[in-house]
């Protein structure tokens, strides 16, 4: 049974607010990760305070820095149900876990964060995941000037 | 932020390898540790001579986890405390 969306509300507002887009049935899903051109983050967001008390904050640290992916976006384990199958669909052969993060470069998964990668670590350590993830995958901006 | 359980083992929620004194191998998240054992949430398990391991060796297996996670074959299982041999989270391997 889903956890009540009052509890659930501040940990979709910790991504959203960071500028997470919030993919809540598979045509989102499907639109966003249809698109060919580009990297995409997928943070399939969780109640779990083991594991997701962490992956939020990383995942907030990560993208204050180039490179970071063009479009962010996360699925909410246990509540947006139809929206997590098919994002975790788009993952392939990878058993599903949450929290978890998945990049994909234009329109292919190229790198998967398991839960049990994030268990246990702090933000920074998450965090430094991602950034090389980007680093490896994603454009730096150009800088003016 | 998130939701927490202080009550229980300090590897509730974290997902762990449990090496058992049989030819089995699981895989899965830790509910509870206590005296009648390992209480794992969705769990695999691989069994050595077993057809529905077959084609996968022990290694492969583990090491497929240790990259992707484990597939979620069993909703709760208990081990029995007497037949397991270590316990290791899977992020350390």
């Amino acid at each position: 049974m889903p956890y009540s969306p009052m509890l659930v509300r501040p940990m979709r507002e910790e991504l959203a607010a960071a500028g997470f887009e919030e993919l809540m049935t598979a045509d989102q899903v499907n639109r966003l990760l249809d698109e060919k051109q580009g990297t995409t983050l997928v943070v399939v967001n969780s109640v779990c305070g083991c594991a997701a008390g962490m992956a939020r904050p990383g995942a907030r640290l990560a993208i204050q820095q180039t490179p970071r992916p063009d479009r962010l976006a996360t699925v909410f384990a246990g509540q947006d149900m139809e929206a997590t199958a098919q994002a975790r669909a788009r993952f392939g052969p990878i058993p599903p876990s949450s929290p978890s993060m998945a990049l994909f470069k234009d329109g292919e998964l190229v790198w998967f964060l398991p839960r049990h990668r994030i268990e246990g670590r702090d933000a920074l350590a998450v965090a430094a995941d991602l950034k090389a993830a980007f680093a490896a995958h994603c454009v730096p901006v150009a800088v003016a000037g | 932020m998130g939701t927490f359980h202080d009550n229980m083992h300090e590897l509730h929620g974290i997902t762990v390898v449990v090496e058992t004194t049989g030819p089995e191998l699981f895989i899965g998240r830790c509910h509870d540790i206590d005296a009648s054992g390992v209480i794992l949430r969705d769990a695999d398990v691989h069994r050595e001579g077993d057809p529905e391991s077959a084609g996968i060796s022990r290694s492969e297996f583990l090491d497929h986890a240790r990259r992707y996670g484990a597939w979620p074959k069993m909703k709760r299982h208990l081990i029995p405390a007497d037949s397991v041999r270590e316990i290791r989270r899977l992020g350390e391997i």
